[in-house]
């Protein structure tokens, strides 16, 4: 009875101040739905990644693989079937279907072990018996197999709800016609590996442990990882407008706590009932929170997931599919919000003092003191981001020097404007100059959290900009250099790509024509491809080198050496001039490495080798692709010619322009969700200000009722306190510039470098800049627009109601 | 110097009106005190004179000027240049030391004199105390503070609010002999609101409100 009538005395403050209310609810439906919705992403994606790794239960079952991604003889797997292996074959590969592509994976579901047989292929005999008849059975989800409904050329369908998108079941036998593949085994799987490979295998093949998480797993992990982080940003910029409106509540709800606890209600008790308070604001807000989080993320899921199939090669549905778990850490998280954010106001409760103190006002003491410990942490925290950039090592350091960067200059954020406004108040000639100077110190301490979070969002902005803007402007650049053919081209198979180079080499007008082959390999533990290339000036004019030897082309062109890329030079700490050893089917090559290029946007190492080298190393490489020379105006009637002569479908043949317009779309789709975050974050401190100067308005009141009772009218006043905000937003925006670019040169020195393995040059965009503050200087007028209108409408009563209680 | 003629007022809230027809009159360089019950609209009074509310009926005029026909902009310039006002809460601006406090009202009135603030911090005793907050003060000290700071413009009319009414018997009387003596050097006139006989005792007049009229 006691609890509830405390409940409802505590409860009767948000009733009279509903605005205050919705704020707090806003404040933390916005921090825990930025939070769930890049949640939300994150575990769809890991989800596809996980049914991926498991697919044939590749994460409990050894392999048994050709070394540099060859294929296996059909000898070599009678021979270990001989010596005993229970060795079941698979063969996978990729077919066009549509608009999209199709994975089929070729099973021996009667060899295959009981591990495997996830998907009840032997679910009842007839199953068993269709899927082995020539007509065959595949087995899809329930997406793909709507996605390929009414497609020909396939077997009859059956849905498996545990199998990844795009991603199709068949017997061997059928996956060798529908791939065109007779005779091949890419991989064999065994539950029990019974010992070393037989005498005479060894070389050519190789043993490998159960896979945990797969390539696709280890490859995109830095891309969660940087959902994680904006997210986690968003999560705590949300929380500075929850802990303005809790502290402005608990301000304005002090003497009724002091009365409840003259009249005897527990200092025990008054904070738990508060702390329930809270925790059920927290459920309401939560619950609304994960659902606009799972709105985000449906809204962004279509982005993350192209941005995943382009760089990645990843298959993630473009649905959102949420286990019950993510409801629950969403409203976990809300709580968890709420708490820390109202945590210092539960304490205040806690040990609030029964009587008033005389001076409560005592700014002047309480700032400095302040302002001596946010200094004091802000050094401590620098000094811990020089230590995570001098002895760190890793994507966690890097996000830990970024974390450490924008807390310690947040922290200093106060401190710097203190400076600045007692500057101005000292050079300020005017008497309401003076007091408009002075007046911004005094207002500080209330507004500090709202400008720190304005300060980060900001920064982050401008950082996160600048590092699009140099990637983008970079990158078209790299692509014009790395796409310098005009014309390229692909055979369906073997034989048109033969009937294509016969009938090219009869066409004059083609000036160079240059196979781009490409093998599979492993380099440094990391997936990665081996390019060979035709020595022609087309590559040693235009590649993107960042370092080679004097020789370099030369020796890769002799077939001595390799060029690689940045990220395999990063990953396995190669330099020109270094050793590197290539698996190959032939065995282990050993090359010199003669330099550098830059290859951005590609997850797995790259190395290229002349194209004799490749073919003698791989001699089953596919040979289908083709770069094509000719003068730019020929281009496109000799893609008409290709099409007419040889009926080739559209992404067969293809001109510079127009793969150029492909890439550049899968990167702005990339950053489409990073610049969506950056926006809410955005919003989010804009909230916060907001909130921040309706707290304050409320005690404005007093303050400049003393003011208008000289004889400064209420405009002038509203007008001067709108300056007031401006200018602090303006000096935030202004401090946020260098900072921003300090966090640029962090995401593109360390971060990038860390998580992608290519380092960006910065360029600067002066205009961006000038968008960036004129965006703050208007999200602090509009923040401050609704208390400048409140107290420029104040009616003369309010205004009286400071000087006095009687009328 | 001060003319109030018929002055009603009321508020929505209110059962009866705060004032009903009041009237009263002070001449220059004279002190008069107004007394009353709680409620009896003393201080409503004094805020429509100070044009920090507006009349419903009847007339104020201080000087020539008619503070009942005056629209926003006039009422504060009628205050920056022609009232002090001193409160029962103090009223300083916390964000500004003792110096720039008593010369704020005078600055924004285009009138500051440094030898006269000199001469009103030397007799209110602030001299010390010219470079602290106000949150650094005693209330004796704060009100000190904007005595001076009501007096450093010269006006015409000082309109004191209950000026001692936060302040002990001794502290309330050092202030109010203060306060009397600067405004009979300064020649201002004085309209006090208090609720003490004593005090009203001090001044040349007084004006006792009941149920919103003077009797």
């Amino acid at each position: 009875m006691r609890v509830l009538a405390v409940l409802g005395a505590l409860v009767s403050h948000w009733r009279r101040q509903p605005v205050e209310l919705v704020t707090l609810l806003v404040g933390l439906m916005v921090a825990t739905a930025l939070w769930s919705g890049v949640q939300a992403l994150n575990a769809e994606a890991k989800t596809s990644y996980a049914r991926a790794a498991s697919v044939l239960a590749g994460d409990r079952l050894s392999s048994v693989t050709a070394p540099g991604g060859a294929r296996i003889d059909l000898a070599d797997f009678a021979a270990l079937r001989r010596a005993g292996w229970d060795v079941s074959p698979i063969l996978e590969g990729d077919i066009r279907m549509g608009t999209g592509g199709l994975r089929v994976i070729g099973i021996e579901p009667l060899t295959l072990p009981a591990e495997a047989e996830t998907y009840q292929v032997g679910a009842g005999a007839d199953r068993l018996q269709a899927f082995l008849e020539p007509a065959g059975l595949g087995l899809v989800s329930e997406a793909t197999r709507l996605r390929l409904e009414g497609a020909e050329g396939l077997p009859p369908l059956a849905t498996s709800a545990d199998l990844p998108p795009d991603t199709m079941i068949v017997d061997i036998g059928l996956a060798e016609r529908l791939l065109d593949a007779p005779d091949v085994i890419s991989r064999l799987v065994i539950a029990q590996v019974p010992g070393p490979l037989p005498d005479g295998l060894a070389g050519r093949l190789e043993v490998r442990g159960p896979q945990t998480s797969g390539d696709l797993e280890r490859l995109t992990d830095s891309f969660h990882l940087n959902l994680t982080a904006f997210g986690f940003l968003s999560f705590v910029v949300g929380l500075f407008i929850v802990y303005a409106a809790i502290g402005l509540a608990f301000e304005q709800r002090k003497p009724m706590l002091r009365t409840l606890r003259a009249i005897g209600v527990s200092a025990r008790l008054l904070t738990a009932v508060m702390l329930a308070e809270l925790a059920a604001l927290a459920l309401i807000a939560g619950l609304a929170g994960v659902t606009v989080g799972y709105a985000i993320a449906a809204s962004l899921l279509p982005d993350v997931a192209a941005s995943l199939r382009g760089l990645y090669g990843a298959r993630v549905p473009g649905t959102l599919s949420l286990a019950p778990s993510w409801w629950a850490a969403g409203l976990g998280m809300s709580l968890v919000g709420a708490l820390a954010a109202g945590g210092a106001s539960l304490w205040r409760a806690w040990r609030l003092p029964l009587l008033a103190t005389a001076q409560p006002q005592a700014w002047l003491g309480a700032q400095r003191r302040a302002l001596r410990w946010q200094g004091a942490a802000s050094i401590l925290l620098a000094l811990g981001a020089l230590a995570a950039f001098v002895a760190g090592g890793g994507l966690a350091a890097g996000f830990a020097l970024m974390g450490s960067v924008l807390i310690a200059a947040a922290l200093a954020l106060p401190g710097v404007l203190a400076a600045i406004l007692a500057f101005g108040e000292r050079r300020a000639r005017g008497p309401l100059t003076v007091w408009a100077w002075a007046d911004g110190r005094q207002q500080l301490s209330g507004l500090s959290l709202a400008l720190m979070a304005l300060l980060i969002a900001l920064s982050v902005n401008v950082g996160v900009g600048t590092m699009v803007d140099s990637f983008r402007r970079t990158f078209i650049g790299w692509l014009d250099q790395r796409l310098a053919s005009e014309v390229y081209l692909t055979g369906r198979d073997a034989a048109e790509a033969e009937a294509l180079v016969a009938w090219l080499d009869a066409r004059p007008d083609v000036t160079a024509r240059l196979p781009i082959w490409s093998a599979q390999t492993r380099l440094g533990g990391w997936p990665a491809e081996v390019y060979g290339f035709q020595d022609h000036p087309t590559y040693r004019d235009n590649w993107p080198m960042l370092a080679v030897l004097p020789d370099g082309w030369d020796r890769v062109a002799a077939g001595e050496a390799a060029l690689v890329s940045e990220q395999l030079a990063r990953r396995a700490d190669l330099a020109p001039g270094d050793a590197l050893d290539i698996p190959t089917p032939e065995g282990v090559w050993r090359v010199t490495v003669a330099g550098i290029y830059s290859d951005y946007g590609n997850p797995a190492g790259q190395a290229m080798v002349g194209i004799d080298a490749l073919t003698d190393r791989w001699p089953d490489v596919e040979r289908l692709r083709f770069a094509l020379r000719t003068d730019p105006a020929n281009a496109q009637s000799l893609i008409g010619d290709l099409r007419a002569e040889f009926a080739l479908e559209a992404d067969q043949v293809i001109d510079q322009s127009a793969i150029k317009d492909f890439s550049r779309r899968i990167f702005e789709r990339t950053f489409t969700v990073t610049i969506a975050l950056n926006a809410l974050t955005l919003t989010v401190a804009g909230i916060a200000l907001f909130t921040s100067l309706l707290t304050l308005s409320n005690a404005r009141i007093a303050q400049l009722a003393p003011l208008w009772a000289m004889g400064v009218p209420r405009r002038r006043l509203a007008f001067i306190e709108m300056g007031r905000t401006l200018m602090l937003a303006a000096f935030t925006a202004l401090l946020a510039l260098p900072l921003g670019l300090l966090v640029a040169w962090v995401l593109t020195a360390v971060i990038n470098v860390e998580a992608f393995g290519w380092r960006l040059p910065i360029f600067v965009f002066p205009v961006q800049w000038a968008i960036l503050v004129g965006l703050a200087l208007l999200t602090a007028f509009t923040a401050a627009l609704w208390p400048v209108i409140r107290l420029g409408r104040a009616t003369p009563v309010t205004l009286l109601r400071s000087f006095g209680n009687e009328r | 110097m001060l003319r109030v003629n018929c002055v009603s007022k009321s508020y929505p809230a209110a059962e009866r009106p705060v004032l009903s027809q009041a009237s009263l009159s002070l001449d220059a360089g004279r002190t008069l005190a107004l007394t009353g019950e709680s409620g009896s609209g003393k201080s409503t009074l004094l805020h429509l004179i100070a044009g920090l509310d507006a009349v419903d009926a009847g007339e104020i005029s201080v000087g020539n000027v008619r503070v009942d026909r005056l629209d926003d902009a006039g009422r504060a310039q009628l205050r920056r240049e022609t009232i002090g006002l001193v409160f029962q809460q103090f009223n300083l601006i916390s964000s500004l030391d003792v110096r720039a406090n008593l010369a704020f009202q005078a600055r924004i009135a285009g009138r500051f004199d440094a030898a006269w603030q000199a001469e009103l911090a030397e007799r209110l005793g602030l001299e010390e105390l010219l470079g602290r907050y106000p949150e650094a003060l005693s209330g004796g000290q704060q009100q000190r503070v904007a005595i001076g700071r009501a007096l450093a413009v010269r006006p015409a009319l000082l309109l004191a609010d209950e000026p001692t009414g936060n302040l002990d018997e001794a502290s309330g009387d050092a202030v109010l002999t203060l306060m009397l003596a600067l405004v009979r050097d300064s020649g201002s006139a004085l309209l006090m609101v208090t609720h003490s006989e004593r005090l009203a005792g001090l001044l040349d007049a007084r004006a006792h409100l009941r149920g919103g009229t003077l009797a």
